[in-house]
């Protein structure tokens, strides 16, 4: 789409494009570009020289075990967090739709957990299931059941994952409480008068009209899972135990800053590089059905 | 014909009687869990230390409330917790207004000038979307370093500013507004930015309110970027704060300040999203189209 009437000149339009695209440029593109081209050295241990492998870098990230095991574990993670989160504000969003009055009470209270930070939201369930001060993890001890993320693998991953589908709520809910009240009333009569139940107008009329809903907020969870948990996991358990919960930018950053291995941290920059680029394409195309829909 | 009458009642409506009773019940069921963990972390910043580390804590208010919070703002762990909300505040509010007058003037430019290089430049923009923070973070930090900008509010907020998503919203709402507008500015001899900011910015008021409110809480809820750059507690926000405030070996945390802390982290966002839902709502489904 274009504007039919333009301002003439060019020196003015570059100038006001300039402050972003210096943004970009300096802190957006060099930077990716300086990840790319690093990720095709391995630098000495004293950062000194460094030295030319090619494609060397990924290879040994594909080989090595540790890498396509945080692989399994984002795949795992994101899946989780998705599907929980959505199919909770779903859930919600049903029920709020059923009512005439209240739903926009119930509404303001459940966007709360959208204003806290993954973070933060690490640090409460953190606090709820802690070993040691933990109510939750107590009253379970009480029905005989030992909690203890800090050594099971298991239900490390699990907190994480309660605690990033928990922030995740909201945005979930709005959208589809948004999608339940465009769908057409009458639709809904017209099966209500033929006798079908509640539950069975959800899944045979208003499931199949939500559709379009629910696949752009398959894509845009699962780029929320990737990318925005990692205050959740670094509050959390960081990564462990035993890796069990080091999702891909979790091992970036743990490579990079903690184990100090830039060759290796820039080639998986490189690789959620192309990972994020097929996301951004997919929510793209999803997001153009959604628009026609 | 009976039978069809009753179901019909019971099946349409469904909105009545126990039904809806029902229905209450279970959004405030949904909303009690969902609730739980923060009503936890207030409870717990009204106790003391005692009454946490022999679990079962209190399930309801203590009477320490002022005394934690006290402590919290005003000497805290590291650092007062009220620096950390400074922090937060200034680079919150930095990165939400420094992304949107970026975005507002390149849309400007983008949508009533026909210029040079002005696809490419788009394109460029546009790429961006494709490189979060997380995926550049070691050369981000490299650059930052390199301009001597660790521990400075500009090392916080200027790698997060540029942000194709508001760049795209602005064009889209540009491109909606009528062209007899910028028409009759151009046959009245009135000049490019006189044009912007009496027409074309007062009508983008309600979208910039929106993206405001959106753009806040992104920037108040970031964590990787600071933990990264600023290594001088003076200069951390609340956000990565807390995790700063657990002790690294075998002690007990100071559950009652860090939970205090906790809540006071969460305040400004959530004044911002209850108080302004509207704009909200508006301002989220906006930046997702």
């Amino acid at each position: 789409m274009e504007k039919r009437v333009t301002f003439k000149g060019w020196k003015l339009p570059l100038l006001l494009i300039f402050p972003q695209l210096l943004i970009s440029v300096v802190f957006f593109f060099y930077p990716a570009g300086q990840a790319i081209w690093q990720s095709l050295f391995i630098p000495d241990p004293f950062g000194l020289s460094s030295q030319f492998v090619g494609l060397g870098n990924f290879e040994f990230l594909l080989s090595d075990q540790y890498y396509r095991a945080s692989f399994l574990t984002t795949a795992i993670f994101s899946i989780l967090v998705t599907v929980v989160s959505m199919v909770v504000a779903l859930f919600l969003a049903v029920m709020a739709d059923r009512l005439i009055k209240g739903a926009g009470v119930y509404r303001t209270l459940l966007i709360w957990p959208y204003a806290v930070a993954p973070a933060v939201a690490g640090v409460l369930w953190l606090f709820m299931f802690n070993t040691r001060v933990g109510v939750v993890s107590w009253y379970v001890g009480l029905l005989g059941y030992d909690w203890n993320h800090v050594l099971n693998g298991g239900e490390a991953m699990g907190l994480v994952v309660v605690a990033s589908s928990w922030g995740r709520i909201s945005y979930n809910f709005l959208f589809f409480f948004a999608a339940l009240q465009a769908v057409p009333k009458s639709v809904i009569e017209a099966a209500a008068i033929d006798g079908a139940r509640f539950w069975r107008r959800f899944f045979t009329i208003v499931l199949p009209l939500l559709s379009p809903t629910v696949f752009f907020l398959l894509v845009v969870n699962i780029v929320y899972a990737f990318f925005e948990t990692f205050g959740v996991i670094h509050t959390i358990t960081s990564g462990g135990p035993q890796q069990s919960t080091t999702i891909l930018v979790y091992k970036v950053f743990s490579d990079g800053f903690v184990g100090q291995d830039l060759g290796s941290s820039a080639a998986q920059s490189v690789v959620l590089l192309v990972l994020v680029g097929a996301l951004t394409i997919v929510q793209f195309k999803f997001i153009e059905k959604r628009v026609h829909y | 014909m009976a039978q069809t009458r009753q179901s019909t009642q019971s099946g349409m409506v469904e909105k009545r009687g126990r039904s809806l009773w029902l229905t209450h019940v279970l959004m405030i069921i949904g909303v009690l869990v969902v609730f739980f963990p923060i009503w936890l972390a207030f409870v717990a910043s009204t106790v003391t230390q005692a009454d946490i580390v022999s679990p079962p804590m209190p399930l309801v208010p203590g009477e320490h409330f002022f005394e934690n919070y006290k402590k919290a703002l005003f000497s805290g762990i590291n650092v007062p917790v009220s620096t950390m909300l400074i922090n937060s505040l200034i680079m919150a509010i930095g990165i939400a207004l420094g992304k949107i007058a970026i975005s507002l003037v390149s849309a400007f430019a983008i949508v009533y000038f026909k210029f040079p290089g002005r696809t490419f430049f788009f394109w460029l923009i546009f790429l961006t979307l494709m490189l979060p923070v997380e995926v550049r973070i070691v050369p981000t930090y490299e650059v930052i370093a390199g301009f001597g900008m660790l521990n400075s509010y500009s090392g916080l907020i200027l790698p997060l500013v540029a942000s194709a998503t508001a760049t795209f919203l602005f064009r889209q709402f540009f491109l909606t507004i009528p062209d007899e507008l910028a028409e009759a500015a151009r046959v009245d001899g009135a000049r490019p930015m006189r044009f912007f900011i009496d027409i074309v910015i007062p009508m983008s008021r309600t979208n910039i309110a929106a993206l405001f409110v959106i753009l806040f809480i992104y920037g108040w809820n970031q964590y990787l970027w600071p933990l990264l750059i600023t290594t001088d507690p003076e200069m951390n926000t609340i956000v990565m704060g807390i995790k700063q405030m657990f002790p690294s070996g075998d002690d007990f945390a100071d559950w009652p300040v860090i939970m205090a802390t906790s809540i006071l982290a969460m305040i400004p966002p959530v004044i911002v999203v209850v108080s302004m839902q509207k704009l909200f709502v508006r301002g989220l489904v906006d930046s997702e189209k």
